[in-house]
């Protein structure tokens, strides 16, 4: 077993993606995601690997998009309003088929919002985000050590359907400091070789990245073929976890830091006899919506928490149909539930039946 | 028997879709001449603009990425970076660099990124219908400056190797034009040195070529080539802004 050390969140994404063998980092300061690009510039050069810090966030992922278009494993990561502004390459780069790992530590919103931990960007994370029709895939880690492990799964992921993927964190998840096992991973062995990288024509025909299509009937094919990938990676990369829902009449529904103070909540009701469950999705897309409908099954009511005034709630729904009550807690702005709260908006549904 | 003229290997055997009396053409054929003579094609890679130019990857017979509206030096930056032994270009417009990219030119240009940008300033948009581009002279009539450009309203045109030569990070800057034969002997040396400049690692390189726009001017091709000559050249003066003094 390898050996635990104490990590901040941020930190630990950094190292993470340098044991999976991130080699680029492009990025733009924006608070509270500092500690990746400022533990990037002093390991890159250590590693042998490229740091540079963009003169923006657009000309950031513009660099990711060069990068990825060689084959190198690249990431950057910022922070809501930074992600915005990126989202003209993560388009391009799902319209080019290109992988790279993207990294929102989340703060609230809209606009210039506040530098606190939110879930605000799930729509913008798991819905679009840029123009067109592509999908991302979304993780949402709940621990640093979860950061760890989906950070490095995330290279692999990117490479194995060439596309962007995004960790989706937060303020809390990023500053927070916990123990954490960095373990050596090699990237999976079935991955498919780079034929298409564009690093010199030598002793083949020239490669080209685009994703402009002027005839729309090549454009739609190029469309539907990408469904195609995204319906193969909704198939493959559903994840999500659950605690106590076999028995649960109220099943909780939440994702990253919200999910650990739903649990405490959770504990806390037990305590008062309450039978409460947790289910807590870790891929936010594909959103497992069979694995909710089946884990609430035989509970009468479903709360979902977030750190937003309800996003995700709205897939929630979509999961459980007509068949129970969806209700609905968020806090926003940077503020963060309490577990006495969550436990008060349970008694509230169950015993008040509002 | 000696074949003493042909096709460049770095230009692919394909019609373009540029207007008649277009010099795109004309600088496509020197940027491959160049990279032929420099035997760079197999590690050349080149940056396609959103605009005219976009596709130029069609065009070149070497790897290629089209880039989003602008953010050329920016791809260009990153695969540079993460690939040091490509020799990597880009192929920008007027809108692409002078405008809506200017900070991804000025910021690759400061840093002294190992690229070289090839320039094609045609004082208005092409592409999208002949609108005021950032270059288009004062008193010039486009689609969305219909009395002609007012810099009292619309701001001055941004002389791109000018300001770029004001910066310490590029190694060679140079405004060249195709509108004689001399002209077109003299840009394909400058391009040339534009290349050497990154291949010998001393950084930044930037060649702006003064094109014309017959289409959208309203102008035949031979009055357009003799409108560069007149009016953009004068704006725009020809020659070299910024050289790395010879070494040795």
């Amino acid at each position: 077993m390898a050996e635990r050390i104490l990590m901040k969140g941020n930190e630990a994404v950094a190292e993470a993606a340098i044991i999976a063998g991130c080699r680029c980092f492009f990025g733009y300061p924006i608070t509270p995601q500092n500690e990746i690009p400022e533990y990037m510039s002093r390991r890159m050069p250590e590693v042998g690997g490229v740091f540079l810090q963009a003169e923006s966030e657009v000309a950031g992922s513009n660099m990711v998009y060069g990068a990825a278009c060689t084959g190198a494993r690249v990431m950057t990561t910022s922070s809501s309003p930074g992600i915005s502004l990126m989202q003209e390459a993560i388009s391009y780069m799902a319209g080019a088929e290109l992988p790279c790992v993207i990294v929102n530590i989340v703060r609230g919103g809209p606009g210039l919002g506040g530098i606190q931990g939110a879930q605000s960007d799930y729509f913008q994370a798991t819905k679009g985000g840029g123009h067109g029709d592509y999908r991302l895939l979304v993780l949402g880690p709940s621990t640093v050590q979860e950061l760890v492990d989906l950070t490095m799964e995330a290279f692999d992921l990117a490479e194995l359907y060439r596309n962007p993927v995004m960790l989706l964190g937060d303020a809390i998840l990023g500053q927070m400091m916990e123990p954490v096992e960095m373990r050596e991973r090699q990237p999976r062995a079935d991955l498919p070789p780079k034929t298409w990288a564009t690093t010199g024509a030598m002793g083949r025909p020239k490669n080209v990245i685009t994703s402009l299509y002027l005839d729309p009937a090549k454009l739609e094919r190029h469309n539907l073929r990408l469904a195609d990938k995204y319906r193969r990676m909704a198939a493959e990369q559903v994840r999500y976890a659950t605690h106590m829902t076999e028995d649960a009449d109220v099943v909780l529904v939440a994702y990253g830091t919200t999910a650990r103070i739903a649990r405490a909540a959770l504990e806390r009701a037990r305590e008062r006899g309450l039978r409460v469950g947790l289910f807590r999705p870790i891929s936010l897309w594909p959103f497992p919506y069979e694995a909710l409908a089946a884990a609430t099954a035989g509970a009468s009511r479903v709360l979902v928490v977030e750190m937003s005034l309800g996003q995700m709630v709205e897939d929630v729904r979509l999961a459980c149909g007509d068949t129970k009550p969806v209700h609905f807690y968020g806090r926003t702005g940077g503020m963060s539930p309490s577990p006495r709260e969550i436990l008060d908006e349970i008694v509230k549904i169950v015993e008040k039946g509002a | 028997m000696q074949k003493v003229f042909g096709r460049p290997e770095a230009l692919a055997d394909v019609p373009t879709h540029y207007c008649p009396g277009c010099t795109h053409g004309i600088i496509h054929r020197l940027i491959a001449e160049v990279i032929d003579e420099l035997g760079v094609r197999e590690r050349a890679v080149g940056i396609s603009p959103v605009g005219c130019a976009v596709l130029a990857y069609d065009y070149f017979n070497c790897d290629f990425v089209e880039a989003s509206h602008g953010r050329a030096p920016a791809v260009a930056t990153g695969i540079k970076r993460a690939s040091p032994n490509t020799v990597v270009f880009t192929y920008q417009g007027d809108g692409d660099l002078a405008s809506i990219g200017a900070g991804e030119i000025v910021h690759a240009a400061s840093r002294g990124e190992k690229i070289t940008v090839i320039f094609v300033n045609n004082a208005i948009y092409g592409m999208t219908g002949g609108q005021m581009a950032p270059t288009t002279l004062p008193g010039q009539r486009t689609t969305t400056s219909p009395r002609g450009r007012d810099p009292e309203v619309a701001g001055h045109p941004i002389k791109v190797c000018e300001l770029l030569s004001s910066l310490s990070g590029p190694a060679y800057i140079a405004r060249v034009s195709v509108t004689n034969p001399a002209n077109v002997a003299k840009a394909r040396r400058t391009v040339k040195k534009a290349f050497e400049t990154q291949l010998d690692g001393k950084g930044f390189s930037l060649v702006e070529f003064l094109s014309t726009c017959p289409t959208n001017w309203g102008l035949s091709p031979v009055d357009a080539l003799k409108w560069v000559d007149d009016k953009m050249a004068v704006y725009y003066p020809l020659g070299e802004y910024t050289k790395v003094p010879e070494v040795g």
